[in-house]
């Protein structure tokens, strides 16, 4: 935990110092507020990572002496097969043409990434924590 | 239904079940099959395993790289003579559009983090899947809508989007691209946009927290590593691209002018905007394939890796120098900053040249054995050498101001590309097919392709550093017989096809292992890594027991306990935890 969330701190700090070099030389918006975002993206995960690093209890996967009995236990749990990815994915592809080829094709896109919504909520539901 | 994963059920034996060189196999008879699904074609619209979705992923990204290859043989055959007219000037110009934005867009990125990523990285790290299944099968889902709207382009009327793959504005305005193959380009763009978001952000999350116990980040092997940079730079950059997108698909539909100077708007932006992404997503393309070559090299050197740290730190230098160059694209411009994108660029050479120290050092004194992955694997340092090579010499502005736009630039980025993406690329094909099959490929046709493959390589893309030297500009549908061009590109285009005929010992090769398969075993390779100490196929969920994981080749201690701790001089072997432990695992 402690290592993934130095390594995202690191990869933001170093893009707010190029951001800020890069302002100061060029005066030029666009590059800045991209680098500026690209080092909120590194910093802000990662300090969350390194807040939960201090506050939780050492995980067996950061033990370099962890044994795999330590790892007992709920690992996750994970969906079986499931159609509403497809359908969602259909979904979004409707949607998309409908910018392309005209407004008839929303109810379509509509109807699959609602129907989408509610299985996979139900799907989840029944199949118990995710 | 959902699995729920308890760890209990991966304690294995302590020792190897055999003499060294094939994995733990002890399988319990009750995992084999317990879990299987539905098949064929439900089982591949309704699966959430990241295996099966790893496999759908490559199939379609190798269909998409056929496609795009064969275009890229009819841009070659068009040049092969001056005043060709083999295609007109405007399906010339949707080819080359279409042949790059098919090979970057749908193939280099997809078959690493799509493919092999997928299939590899829970295999490697220890976990029973990705971390979120169904996000992994959208993004399969996404990526095959963008991929099918960007091919169906063609039999819209007005043909294929025709601006080149950058699609800089203003010719991708409303006026100077108009219809609606433009705009399914533009869409396409914004599907597989999401489809590699969703990826990199499963990627992260499976990297970060369902690493097997003893796997500490500084263990994962250096393919996962990669895999990790790689999905951080696909979510800086990627948002970027759907941005700059949608901004010009508001220009050109909306009435926005955010690139066109007439309503004030600035066209520059969007070369920024675009290079923002691009050239993080050039990395994005390449550190995979590096990872590949990193997990291959060891295995058939018979060494472990020279320099691991070294690695995962240049892997991250490169991955934060990247977001900081993209403006060396645009030098003629006139209005970027030459000093600071020039120096930036310049650095990227320092991470890239220790990787090559490290590749060297792990094969320096190795036993080397030159079956096809490892072929393929030294191919890949050839050509990515000298891709690099004239990388770093268009890195600097008066070089590029001669160079740019000129095949100087179209060979160095083909030789980056093909050497990372296809050599490499295979490289981890060839290396993983049995662990992914269960069977062998043929090593005879395999080096066969490695070979007609790497002669028809050099031969097409050094005659066009030469005629990038002597003028001829990129993207030209023909040339005249005075221009002095004709025998470079005669050279060229006859490499080209040869480069093309190597595919066909590679459909031989999976024809062959189709028909008459070698079983493989799981450990074909005396690999290291956690990946072949399971079955090949992996049954369900991955595992069945885990080795204790004490070195970044727990494979390799758990099949060689002589070589399992390698101890300073004049220090005491510690007692593994497991040994002590011993009777918890009864």
């Amino acid at each position: 935990m402690r290592v993934d969330g130095l390594f995202l701190v690191g990869l933001g700090i170093f893009f707010a110092i190029i951001g800020i070099v890069y302002w100061v030389f060029s005066y030029e918006d666009g590059g800045f507020l991209m680098l500026m975002g690209s080092a909120l993206l590194g910093i802000l995960p990662g300090s969350y990572y390194l807040w939960w690093a201090r506050h939780m209890k050492p995980q067996p996967d950061d033990d370099p002496d962890a044994s795999v009995a330590e790892g007992a236990g709920t690992v996750d749990s994970f969906p079986g097969s499931s159609i509403w990815p497809f359908i969602l994915g259909a979904g979004a592809f409707f949607a998309t043409l409908t910018f392309v080829f005209g407004l008839w094709m929303a109810p379509i896109a509509a109807a699959l990434i609602l129907s989408a919504a509610i299985g996979v909520t139900v799907e989840s539901r029944r199949g118990g924590a995710v | 239904m959902t699995t729920i994963i308890e760890r209990p059920d991966l304690i294995g034996p302590e020792e190897p079940a055999g003499p060294g060189g094939h994995g733990p196999v002890e399988h319990r008879a009750d995992d084999d099959g317990h879990h299987a699904g539905p098949s064929g074609i439900v089982n591949w619209l309704t699966s959430t395993d990241h295996k099966v979705i790893g496999k759908s992923y490559m199939i379609t990204s190798l269909v998409v790289f056929f496609i795009a290859g064969v275009m890229a043989l009819v841009i070659r055959a068009q040049l092969a003579s001056p005043t060709s007219s083999l295609v007109g000037f405007q399906t010339y110009n949707e080819l080359f559009t279409m042949h790059g934005s098919l090979m970057l867009y749908l193939f280099a990125g997809p078959f690493a983090f799509g493919g092999l990523a997928n299939y590899i990285v829970p295999l490697q790290v220890g976990a029973p899947d990705m971390a979120f299944p169904r996000l992994n099968a959208l993004s399969y889902w996404l990526y095959l809508g963008g991929s099918t709207m960007m091919i169906s382009s063609f039999v819209v009327a007005g043909g294929a989007a025709s601006y080149g793959w950058t699609a800089y504005a203003p010719l991708s305005n409303a006026t100077n691209s108009p219809g609606a193959g433009a705009d399914l380009w533009l869409l396409s763009l914004g599907l597989t946009g999401f489809s590699a978001i969703f990826t990199g952000v499963n990627l992260a999350a499976t990297i970060f927290y369902l690493r097997a116990p003893g796997m500490t980040m500084f263990r994962v092997p250096i393919f996962s590593w990669n895999m990790l940079v790689t999905a951080i730079l696909i979510l800086i950059a990627f948002p970027v691209l759907f941005g700059a997108v949608v901004l010009l698909f508001c220009d050109r539909h909306f009435g926005t002018h955010i690139f066109s100077v007439q309503g004030g708007g600035v066209p520059v932006l969007w070369q920024n905007l675009f290079w923002f992404f691009g050239h993080p997503e050039v990395y994005i393309l390449a550190l995979p394939y590096f990872g590949m070559v990193t997990d291959i090299l060891p295995v058939f050197s018979r060494k472990p890796l020279f320099g691991y740290k070294g690695m995962v730190f240049a892997t991250m230098s490169i991955a934060a120098l990247s977001t900081g160059v993209w403006a060396h694209h645009m030098f003629t411009t006139g209005v970027v900053l030459l000093p600071f994108f020039s120096l930036l660029s310049y650095l990227i050479a320092v991470p890239t040249g220790i990787k090559f120290f490290n590749w060297i050092g792990t094969m320096w004194g190795g036993q080397l054995s030159f079956q096809t992955p490892m072929l393929f694997s030294v191919g890949f340092l050839f050509a990515f050498l000298m891709g690099g090579v004239t990388g770093v010499l268009l890195a600097s502005p008066p070089v590029d101001f001669m160079t740019h736009n000129t095949y100087f630039v179209v060979a160095h980025f083909h030789q980056v590309l093909i050497g990372t993406t296809v050599f490499a690329g295979f490289a981890g094909f060839y290396f993983w097919y049995p662990k992914m099959f269960g069977r062998m490929l043929n090593e005879r046709l395999g080096k066969l392709h490695f070979w007609t493959m790497f002669i028809g390589f050099w031969i097409t893309f050094i005659p066009q550093y030469l005629l990038g030297l002597d003028g001829m500009p990129r993207r030209i549908a023909d040339y005249l017989p005075s221009n002095g061009w004709t025998t470079l590109n005669v050279v060229s285009t006859v490499g080209a096809f040869i480069l093309g005929a190597s595919f066909l010992f590679f459909f031989a090769n999976l024809w062959v292992s189709w028909r008459s398969p070698v079983a493989a075993g799981d450990n074909p390779w005396d690999g290291g890594a956690l990946e072949w100490c399971t079955s090949s196929p992996p049954p369900h969920h991955n595992f069945t027991h885990l080795p204790p994981i004490r070195s970044e080749r727990p494979t390799w201690d758990y099949n060689h306990p002589e070589h399992r701790k390698v101890h300073r001089a004049g220090e005491e072997p510690v007692p593994d935890k497991e040994t002590v432990h011993a009777g918890v695992n009864s």
